[in-house]
């Protein structure tokens, strides 16, 4: 175990696929026992950090330790078979040949210990009772929960998750990822999910970790990330944001069309671009006949329906164009005018234009 | 990769070869060979045979897919499955059904009955497998939009069996280029036939060289065209399994429709096998030479079980990277069949003979060239058996095996060689039955005095001596039957 506790360190990973430069100088640790989401558009180069610590990939550069063991560096690369870290694929790519009780135990060393091993684990990810199938006579959140026991058995000191939902159907999807978290905290495992989905991050994870074009630009816990995204890029690609362009008039107050907001984050002075959540904001409904109702009043332009919530569009008065998410209960037909407010901070970066 | 590599440069080597001896003689030497009167007569001979073969193929092929597969045809499944088996047949025991009962016949006319009874399959299956899975959901919407019954089917189901006729009918092409067995039996003078007679009868095989270059062209042309029609030719189909599409009463055509399969199979497979029959009653009342007939199976199972393990060895790599590369690779292995038909017999027989003679002396006309010969020809056939399997085996599997603590060779042990084996079985299994039939290579690289039951057929077929040639013929339809059989039953998808 290392001094930090992590279970995973990668420390300025770099590695290229001819002229493509997946990893820059890559960092990140995992923190033993806790589930980490690296999250990033598809590209980003993810799935290459995670095969690097895998071990199916060379690195052009930078060291990984696992459990304080370096198992990559110059002139190091220890073989997969040797690091004590398992993987979830995408597909599952289970055995097709073997039976779901030796897909499991096909990590654990041979011995007595096995059939115990295998029984607790098929135990653990409830598929008790299952261990004679073979994997095509599964469906497919057996075979998720299959590739999972298989990874976990051999008790390796991380598991690496490579987009394990993508091949399930929208309604299986979230009762498997809880499942899969339920199953991973179980077993006190480490453990690494890559993912583009926001939603599967911030829900799954304890630590999310934002990466772009080889970068982590972001990493912490879920709530910290969607709140005080590191810049405008993570605030649109974590969540739903409106940007607003504003200009710092004091310390801790921003002018924008929506009018004076409180500054909860941002520079001192200047242009800035204003993240404001769909959650953030009100609107408020004109009574009707109101002869006041006129051009200076945003107008719904759209409304999307979600059963728990709505979303709805609204132009301001300026022209520019906001999503709103409200309680469903609210009526607010297209073709309202409404007044729309943001009562909570904000965060603000400096426009981009404004960096020398 | 760099195993496939060597197989593959293996393969080619001998033709390259024949290239270099077809060039000896210089320009001058080619041009006479290609200019005499008798190459053009031979061209024009070759390439209208093809082309009348694959015609009449289509035609029977496609009437008969759509007779068993969309039609109310009385006992459809059991012609379905008929239809199929004159692929069992070798041409030479066709012919000698033929010439065996009608010594006279000879020339074009039934050299072409015979080719055209035994390929159609190849037209069939594929379309048969296609009309199988159109989704009856197209004619419903083509109905939907105005057409009537035979306008919805003309416009739009003919249009989805297009591809895959257009395939069939070149492979039928390719399949007559290469014929040896029914053109040397009915006496019509092809390229084969040619080139066999130019390499026995003269001490200057140059010609022979030369033609077989030239035939080579000829199929690999062939083989060009399929890839280019197939490029244009991708045809949207639908996922999942589509509703099964109602069947088109035949109305008081209903029985005399049947005539179309029962003639065909009639001919196909029924006169062959009856008249291998009859002539083995007769040789047995007179004295059958039983020992010679066993020694010739001996060779043949000898030489097949050899030829199908070396090729089986020879394709694992070259199938494992095709399942492992995305690119173009793999559509080439997808069209194996065709490259496969695309080196006539004959030729790489020659360019081996050429190859053995000039540096590997001690080798000519023993075994081991013979078994080459058949790795080259039939390596495609078990290339495509075991890429299937291959592509169950895919590289996630190996990586997931690593890092669950396994070294790569137990990794292969445990896992890519289990999934890999019923392809190679498969393979080896077919590439076995296909030796079993193979004839001019055969005849070109046995040692002396070897003879298989293929080589005995043709051999006692040329000289009249049809007894003799009735029992090896008989044991070859046998076998060649099991693996149509399973080919038939599998809806000919493989063709496809």
């Amino acid at each position: 175990m290392s001094a930090t506790g992590d279970a995973v360190e990668c420390m300025g990973l770099w590695k290229a696929f001819g002229a493509v430069q997946a990893l820059r100088a890559t960092d990140l640790s995992l923190a033993t026992g806790t589930l980490t989401a690296v999250l990033g558009p598809s590209g980003c180069g993810k799935t290459t950090l995670l095969r690097a610590i895998a071990g199916f990939e060379r690195l052009d550069g930078g060291r990984i330790r696992v459990s304080g063991q370096a198992v990559a560096g110059p002139g190091l690369h220890m073989p997969p078979e040797r690091r004590r870290v398992t993987i979830v694929p995408q597909e599952q790519a289970l055995f097709p040949h073997l039976t779901v009780a030796e897909n499991v135990g096909y990590g654990v060393k041979r011995g007595a210990r096995r059939d115990k091993a295998v029984a607790a684990m098929l135990e653990l990810a409830g598929l008790a009772g299952l261990g004679r199938r073979m994997p095509h006579e599964l469906s497919g959140g057996q075979q998720q929960r299959v590739a999972l026991a298989r990874a976990l058995a051999p008790e390796p000191s991380v598991v690496l998750l490579d987009e394990p939902f993508g091949s399930l159907d929208a309604a299986l999807r979230d009762e498997i990822r809880s499942e899969v978290a339920g199953v991973l905290r179980a077993s006190g495992a480490t453990s690494l999910l890559v993912t583009h989905d926001q939603e599967e991050a911030l829900s799954m994870a304890d630590s999310v970790a934002v990466m772009r074009s080889g970068v982590i630009v972001q990493h912490g816990p879920p709530a910290e990330v969607y709140r005080r995204p590191a810049d405008l890029w993570v605030a649109n690609f974590v969540g739903r944001a409106n940007i607003l362009q504003g200009t710092v008039s004091a310390p801790g107050k921003v002018e924008t069309a929506l009018g004076t907001l409180a500054l909860a984050e941002g520079p001192d002075e200047g242009a800035v671009d204003v993240v404001v959540r769909p959650e953030q904001l009100h609107v408020v409904a004109t009574a009707a006949g109101d002869p006041g109702a006129g051009d200076d009043l945003a107008v719904v332009e759209d409304r999307r329906y979600f059963g728990h919530d709505v979303v709805i569009g609204v132009c301001l008065p300026t022209g520019e164009r906001l999503l709103v998410r409200l309680p469903s209960a609210e009526p607010m037909p297209v073709g309202s005018r409404v007044t729309v407010a943001c009562r909570e901070p904000v965060l603000a970066f400096p426009t981009l234009a404004d960096v020398p | 990769m760099a195993l496939a590599g060597a197989v593959a440069a293996a393969a080619l080597l001998p033709v390259a070869y024949l290239l270099v001896r077809a060039g000896d003689g210089g320009w001058s030497a080619i041009a006479d060979t290609l200019f005499m009167a008798r190459t053009g007569r031979l061209l024009v001979r070759s390439l209208g045979l093809a082309a009348a073969v694959s015609v009449a193929s289509a035609a029977i092929g496609i009437a008969l897919a759509w007779l068993t597969v969309r039609c109310d045809l009385p006992g459809r499944r059991f012609w379905r499955v008929v239809a199929a088996l004159p692929l069992a047949v070798p041409s030479y025991v066709a012919a000698f059904a033929f010439v065996s009962n009608l010594p006279e016949l000879s020339g074009f006319l039934p050299t072409f009955a015979a080719l055209t009874l035994l390929s159609y399959p190849y037209v069939f299956l594929p379309v048969a497998a296609v009309l199988e899975r159109v989704d009856p959901a197209l004619e419903e919407a083509a109905r939907s939009l105005g057409d009537g019954p035979g306008t919805a089917f003309r416009r739009v189901t003919l249009r989805q069996i297009r591809p895959a006729a257009a395939t069939g009918s070149l492979l039928v092409c390719l399949y007559v280029l290469s014929d040896f067995g029914a053109v040397s039996i009915l006496r019509f003078d092809t390229f084969t036939r040619v080139i066999y007679e130019a390499y026995r009868s003269s001490f200057d095989r140059r010609p022979a060289a030369i033609l077989g270059c030239l035939l080579l062209v000829f199929t690999l042309g062939i083989l060009v065209a399929e890839a280019r029609t197939r490029g244009r030719a991708r045809y949207y189909a639908g996922r999942g399994t589509p509703r099964r599409p109602a069947l088109v009463p035949l109305g008081r055509w209903r029985w005399a429709a049947v005539a179309l399969p029962a003639g065909v199979a009639g001919l196909a497979i029924v006169v062959p096998l009856a008249t291998t029959v009859r002539w083995l009653a007769e040789s047995v009342q007179a004295d059958i030479d039983l020992t010679r007939v066993s020694a010739a199976g001996g060779s043949s199972v000898l030489a097949s079980v050899l030829g199908a393990v070396v090729t089986a060895a020879a394709a694992v790599p070259v199938a494992v990277l095709a399942a492992r590369s995305r690119s173009r690779i793999a559509g080439f292995i997808e069209r194996s069949a065709f490259v496969g038909h695309a080196l006539p017999g004959i030729v790489v027989a020659l360019s081996l003979v050429f190859f053995t003679v000039r540096f590997m002396n001690p080798l000519y006309q023993r075994l081991p060239v013979l078994v080459f010969a058949y790795v080259v020809l039939f390596l495609p056939l078990a290339v495509s058996s075991i890429y299937g399997s291959a592509l169950q085996a895919p590289p996630s599997l190996d990586e997931v095996a690593r890092s669950l603590g396994r070294r790569p060779l137990e990794v292969f042990r445990t896992i890519t060689a289990p999934l890999l084996a019923p392809g190679v079985a498969a393979g080896a299994a077919l590439v076995f039955l296909t030796c079993l039939k193979e004839l001019p290579a055969t005849l070109l690289l046995g040692p002396t005095g070897f003879e298989t039951l293929a080589t005995r057929v043709w051999s006692a077929t040329q000289a009249g001596a049809y007894g003799d040639a009735a029992l090896p013929a008989l044991l070859l339809v046998a076998v060649g039957a099991l693996p149509t059989w399973a080919l038939a039953r599998r809806g000919g998808e493989s063709l496809s």
